[in-house]
């Protein structure tokens, strides 16, 4: 259990983690006020073909993110006005959402196998980033600093201001806060709007960072592992930071073990893992008569004002 | 507004798209229909590239005898069951299968169209309908673990598999059994990502083995991404399917390129002149179905030669890798020595030879 070890095991880790905890942050903040939006997936795909396409065309992987982070907003953007605009159902919607955004990714990506370029690497200097100790703090893609430093300030959003506070408002009782004359609608098309940029992001780390080239539905389902976080992290920004490097740390675990010559649970358990401890805890928190940690009240329901 | 109704539309629709069918009239020399059901995107650039490749060399070769289509995506569940059926429905009479895991749907689809031809690839169930065709990828193993062998500098290399299916184990033994053979106290690591294609875990995967001390790393799943990440460590890899030298000039020390466009070509003559019938085709390096890429400048000539004598063995005859004493990982003397494994023996195996460390 060498130093080296340690540090190659967290570095693997991280790597692992960052994507899904970037997509969940996004999706927190939607399901916050009120909105599930189950395209996270193709909102992913969108956002890693885009930030491909442009890094690889016009050479600057900074204007690759970017375009990833319009590419998955513009997405959300469609899933935004089918559901808070002409009402349609939360979960119908979010499901085409995947499959369109796997579509629109997969054609506009037709134009770009077979082409590699090179992944967007630690911003910080060489000395630091490939010292054999130190990388594990510096050695990292802007992505993993951006995700960390995400996560850190939609807690604190949420939880110490006032603009959190009425988004949680919103998502808990839509007509209260309609009566006292927030807008509801406003509030959360600029929440998918948010959701579906950071997804975006989190879809170009797949294309630009952990593996830099494009093949279709390359982010091989994170995006429902992120939805699974989510719900297994009770909608609290804390626990989604810790529960996202719980599930890196398990998916590591896995490739570990099984790479040591030893598998301590059957592949098909470790690959339905993250979707079992979503449900269970699920269950723990539904069967808490009310007391504990409960989904935003207003959680898939479309916003009708009465009268 | 008129008084159009919904129900009116509807009838007025149904009726003026039946319009195009009067113009069709019945071809006097029908194209044979060939569809393709992949695995994955033809995008990968490896597995389903390169039977997407042999399917464009088909059509090149026969022009407008043939007229081809695929389907990419097709999990290896029970919803393939649906795709090949509307396939065979839609006037397709030469049906192939690209993977292992759709062997039983193509057997059970197979009985409702007995007069549909289908071929599965990398099977074994067969019927009078349905042939079985796959490459001996294991002899570019053969070579790829004889390079590994000579190349590896901490005696440890890494193999990622997908599944536990009869191709990976046989897979895994080729690379580990000709390694041996240079370096015979080399191990191989060896994980199962159980899936075909997933960049993400790929590279973890890879990762995970270059961390535990593997220095050379084969894959037996479809994406470059594995590749990237040698290239980026430091390490060595191979291609797997096609040459990938593009996403890792550095690492990638050589290829094992799956040709099947000659088997296509062939299946399709045979359709149009009426000589199909149900057999089991297994070619490899000697018929062309298994070629292996150009070797990376800086691989060391004594490793090229020994890759080329192996190469050499296989087009003559004269080599097989899985030639005896071969034992398994519990120490057990399987195939004794100067025996040859059989291809049915291959074709079902489950066990490990000494030397792989897995689960």
């Amino acid at each position: 259990m060498t130093l080296t070890f340690i540090v190659d095991a967290l570095i693997t880790v991280i790597g692992i983690t960052t994507p899904i905890l970037l997509a969940a942050s996004g999706e927190l903040v939607v399901e916050k006020s009120g909105v599930i939006n189950l395209g996270v997936e193709g909102m992913m795909l969108a956002g890693a073909i885009a930030g491909f396409a442009v890094t690889f065309e016009t050479g600057n992987p900074w204007l690759g993110v970017t375009v990833a982070m319009l590419s998955g907003a513009a997405v959300s953007l469609i899933f935004a006005v089918l559901v808070l605009s002409l009402g349609a159902n939360q979960v119908a919607t979010g499901l085409a959402l995947t499959i369109f955004g796997i579509g629109i990714s997969s054609l506009i990506g037709s134009n770009y196998t077979g082409i590699a370029i090179d992944s967007l690497d630690s911003p910080f200097p060489a000395y630091l980033a490939q010292d054999s100790f130190w990388r594990v703090f510096f050695g990292h893609s802007p992505f993993v600093y951006f995700a960390i430093c995400l996560v850190l300030s939609i807690g604190y959003f949420l939880n110490q201001t006032r603009a959190g506070l009425v988004l949680r408002a919103v998502g808990e009782n839509d007509v209260s806060a309609h009566s006292i004359g927030y807008p509801v609608i406003g509030i959360r098309y600029a929440a998918i709007t948010f959701g579906g940029a950071v997804s975006g992001v989190a879809g170009a780390d797949f294309s630009m960072v952990i593996s830099p080239l494009w093949a279709e539905q390359m982010t091989a389902g994170r995006g429902w592992i992120a939805l699974a976080l989510v719900v297994f992290a009770g909608w609290r920004a804390g626990h989604l930071l810790a529960g996202a490097y719980f599930f890196g740390v398990l998916m590591a675990l896995e490739l570990y073990a099984k790479a040591s010559g030893f598998s301590i649970f059957p592949s098909q358990f470790w690959a339905a893992m993250p979707y079992l401890i979503a449900v269970i805890v699920l269950a723990m928190i539904s069967s808490r008569d009310g007391k504990g940690v409960k989904a935003p009240a207003c959680l898939g329901k479309p916003f009708i004002p009465n009268g | 507004m008129s008084k159009f109704t919904r129900r009116e539309f509807m009838a007025s629709a149904a009726a003026v798209s039946t319009l195009p069918l009067i113009g069709a009239s019945a071809n006097a020399a029908e194209p044979l229909n060939v569809a393709f059901i992949y695995i994955g995107p033809v995008g990968d650039y490896g597995w389903t590239w390169a039977h997407d490749k042999g399917r464009k060399e088909l059509e090149a070769a026969l022009g407008a005898a043939v007229k081809t289509s695929y389907v990419e995506n097709v999990k290896e569940d029970a919803s393939a069951i649906p795709v090949l059926r509307d396939l065979a429905r839609k006037g397709n009479k030469l049906i192939f299968a690209t993977s292992f895991g759709y062997m039983d749907q193509v057997m059970e689809v197979a009985k409702e169209f007995p007069d549909v031809r289908f071929e599965h690839c990398t099977g074994f169930k067969r019927a009078a309908n349905v042939t079985t065709y796959n490459s001996r990828f294991h002899e570019g193993r053969a070579v790829t673990g004889t390079i590994a062998g000579k190349v590896s500098k901490s005696g440890v290399i890494g193999y990622l598999g997908s599944f536990k299916i009869p191709e990976v184990v046989m897979g895994v033994n080729a690379y580990t059994l000709a390694a041996q053979a240079v370096n015979p106290k080399i191990q191989t690591k060896l994980v199962m990502i159980d899936s075909w294609f997933d960049p993400a875990k790929e590279t973890a995967a890879t990762e995970t083995l270059a961390n535990l001390g593997c220095d050379v790393v084969a894959t037996h799943t479809d994406s470059p991404a594995p590749l990237q990440y040698c290239q980026k460590k430091g390490i060595f890899g191979f291609g797997q399917g096609a040459d990938m030298s593009k996403f890792a000039p550095k690492a990638q020390l050589t290829a094992i390129e799956d040709i099947w466009g000659p088997h296509y070509i062939a299946r399709a003559k045979a359709m149009l002149d009426g000589s199909w019938k149900s057999e089991d085709f297994w070619d490899g390096i000697k018929e062309g179905d298994v070629k292996i890429s150009p070797y990376n400048a800086s691989l060391p000539q004594d490793a090229q030669d020994a890759a080329n004598k192996i190469i050499d063995g296989y087009k003559a005859g004269t080599y097989d890798v899985f030639t005896g004493p071969i034992y398994d990982q519990s120490g057990a003397l399987k195939v004794k020595a100067g025996e040859k494994m059989s291809l049915g023996d291959l074709a079902t195996i489950d066990w490990y030879v000494q030397g792989v460390q897995s689960a």
